[in-house]
């Protein structure tokens, strides 16, 4: 047998990376960035994560403009790729756009791993692959042991950077039976054939969509409406509209909101029974085919054990600001599965930390708190001139990508000093500290975006909201004169 | 009994006297799981001075709300707050703090009014317990 060649044997590590999607990659990366020695271990065999088999319809979700306001490679540029990790390296940065066809504002997610693959190449990122976590627990010291395929890990801090995806389906008698989302078969087996789709989010509609021009008739239903407004401003619109073309149309498809009560598999075909929702009345229906797009969930394992609690029907789990399963715990999370922190949620919104144009600025948060509060590391941080503090909040609320891509999530926070951090916002408004001030870009339910800035003096915080601009642009005399006066 | 968690939220919600009036598929179409939130103890729920917030209903644990010197007021499983805020538009008075581990319902503020027509058995039972307190607060 070859000597394994594979870095990260089992053993003592300041700290393990369970992943190498790319949640996994990001932290990595952030971690290095730090000078924090850390093992990566991942149950894959390459980068990519989930973007190996997701999609199935191949399209991703977020968009990224090859050409925008800002030039690629830039800090400016970020906010306009939603899909590249980030990096200090210009050569590192806006690794996706060159490899898209531009036959869409989206990748295929085969454009998306080749972007991974070469970050992880170029960073490099190295990680341990074929290496699968197997269970969790604590030993006399306090610190973590993951035991993998592999071996015992050691570790005072680990990122579970492990995504949402285990197929979870919602508890309605007969749907164990059901495929799921993640079984759909090939578009064309699906012809002439009468489909309920179960399930009228992301993956629900991608279904629907890609089986349009096949199927006879595609169903969708779940209990709650579709959410319209946000659905037009999302650059899902194409899946979810199609769809409702054809059902505006008249052309057969239906989004029906709908509790399903029970599946029945019959001897060819299925039964479908519930009652209407924002419709009342009974629903029975006589279908070819049922594909459950009732989404995924991350694979926790045991860690309940060490009280990592969940939200999202025990879907995703519970997190602090700082994406750490408790105050103190050691336990991190990154990518994917930090949406489970829920930061301000102001007027409803929620963050992008489901998605890579948000989680990547996570991780980079995440790791300076994880080096600092668990290994004593001591950063500087970076330091501006309080005489142009004023100019350089405003040029932060106009470009800075963390602020437009975690909105009312992770703000820009500078001391009185002029030491200055990306935290996040919930950290700096519910935490005591000294004298400073930080802002947000936020979002009201009607879609408006406007500055959002705190002021803490003498542990009081104070709101206030500066007007929106027509062109974003929180540059200029008003916006000067208005933040002067606060602060 | 229920076994999943989708289960426990719906029978979690059936359980409070808010949601008594509902049948099953619309206690199914409240059980957004996007819309449940779990705090740590300690943790503050609601922001005092800070505009924006939601609409809690606890479906577990325990809370305070802090209004300057007062003694906290407990709240409780069953128990609603951020109601003020959100219906007059405004920024909350107090201080909401998770006093245990605390499981909600929370009901973006823009949301609330589309929820209270779609559900107006909700409404009046809100509508009882706001005038119950109002009651108590002027004998």
């Amino acid at each position: 047998m070859p000597p394994d060649e594979r870095p990260f044997p089992p053993g003592d590590y300041p700290v393990v990376v369970v992943g190498s999607g790319p949640g996994g990659l990001q932290a990595s990366y952030c971690l290095s960035r730090l000078g924090v020695e850390h093992a990566v271990i991942s149950r894959d065999e390459s980068p990519g994560g989930m973007f190996s088999v997701c999609p199935i319809f191949e399209r991703l979700l977020s968009w990224t403009k090859p050409d925008a306001p800002a030039a690629p490679g830039t800090r400016a540029y970020e906010w306009y790729d939603h899909n590249s990790l980030v990096a200090q390296e210009p050569e590192l940065q806006a690794l996706v756009p060159p490899l898209m066809d531009r036959a869409f504002m989206v990748p295929s997610r085969e454009e998306m791993e080749l972007g991974l693959t070469a970050f992880a190449e170029r960073a490099p990122v190295s990680v341990r692959y074929g290496c699968h976590w197997e269970g969790t627990r604590r030993d006399d010291d306090g610190r973590l042991v993951i035991d993998t395929s592999d071996g015992e890990y050691r570790a005072q801090a680990v990122v579970f950077a492990i995504g949402v995806t285990t197929p979870w389906r919602s508890p309605i008698p007969g749907i164990e039976v059901v495929p799921h989302y993640i079984e759909t078969r090939r578009p064309h087996d699906y012809r002439g054939r009468r489909v309920f789709v179960i399930g009228k989010r992301n993956s629900g509609f991608e279904i629907a969509d890609g089986l349009l021009p096949w199927a006879r008739q595609v169903i969708l239903g779940s209990p709650r409406p579709v959410k319209t407004a946000v659905m037009a401003q999302a650059s899902v619109r194409a899946r979810y509209l199609q769809p409702y073309e054809d059902a505006s149309l008249g052309g057969g498809t239906f989004a029906l909101d709908l509790a399903v009560e029970r599946i029945e598999k019959r001897e060819s075909g299925w039964r479908v029974v519930g009652s209407g929702t924002t419709q009342p009345g009974p629903i029975d229906l006589e279908v070819d085919d049922v594909i459950a797009a009732t989404g995924f969930s991350a694979p926790l394992l045991d860690l309940e054990q060490l009280d990592v609690r969940s939200v999202a029907q025990g879907r995703i789990p519970a997190l602090t600001p700082f994406w750490e399963s408790g105050p103190g715990s050691g336990i991190f999370f990154a990518g994917n599965a930090t949406q489970g922190a829920p930061g301000l949620r102001k007027h409803g919104v929620g963050n992008a930390s489901a998605a890579v144009h948000g989680f990547r600025y996570n991780a980079r948060v995440m790791a300076r708190r994880l080096a600092v509060a668990h290994l004593g590391i001591r950063l500087p941080r970076e330091q501006i001139d309080p005489g142009s503090l004023v100019p350089y909040l405003l040029d932060e609320l106009t470009t800075a990508p963390e602020l437009w891509a975690q909105k009312s999530y992770l703000a820009r926070a500078v001391t009185a000093d002029g030491e200055t951090e990306i935290v996040p916002l919930a950290h700096f408004i519910d935490e005591a500290g000294p004298d400073a001030v930080a802002v947000a870009v936020e979002m009201d339910a009607a879609g408006s975006m406007y500055p959002a800035v705190y002021r803490r003096r003498n542990g009081a915080i104070r709101e206030r909201l500066l007007p929106p601009n027509v062109l974003n642009e929180f540059r200029g005399p008003d916006y000067e004169r208005e933040l002067r006066e606060m602060l | 009994m229920p076994t999943t968690e989708k289960d426990q939220l719906v029978h979690s919600l059936a359980g409070l006297a808010l949601f008594a009036d509902l049948g099953d598929p619309d206690l199914e179409a409240i059980a957004d799981p996007e819309c449940e939130r779990r705090f740590a103890e300690g943790e503050r729920v609601l922001r005092r001075g800070l505009s924006g917030a939601g609409f809690y209903v606890i479906l577990d644990g325990e809370a305070n709300v802090l209004i300057a010197d007062d003694e906290p007021r407990r709240l409780r499983r069953g128990d609603f707050f951020g109601e003020v805020s959100t219906l007059l538009d405004c920024r909350p008075t107090a201080d909401v703090v998770a006093r245990t581990t605390l499981h909600c319902l929370e009901i973006p503020g823009p949301r609330l009014e589309a929820f209270l027509l779609q559900y107006p058995q909700v409404t009046y039972r809100m509508l009882q317990t706001v005038t119950r307190r109002l009651r108590d607060l002027l004998q």
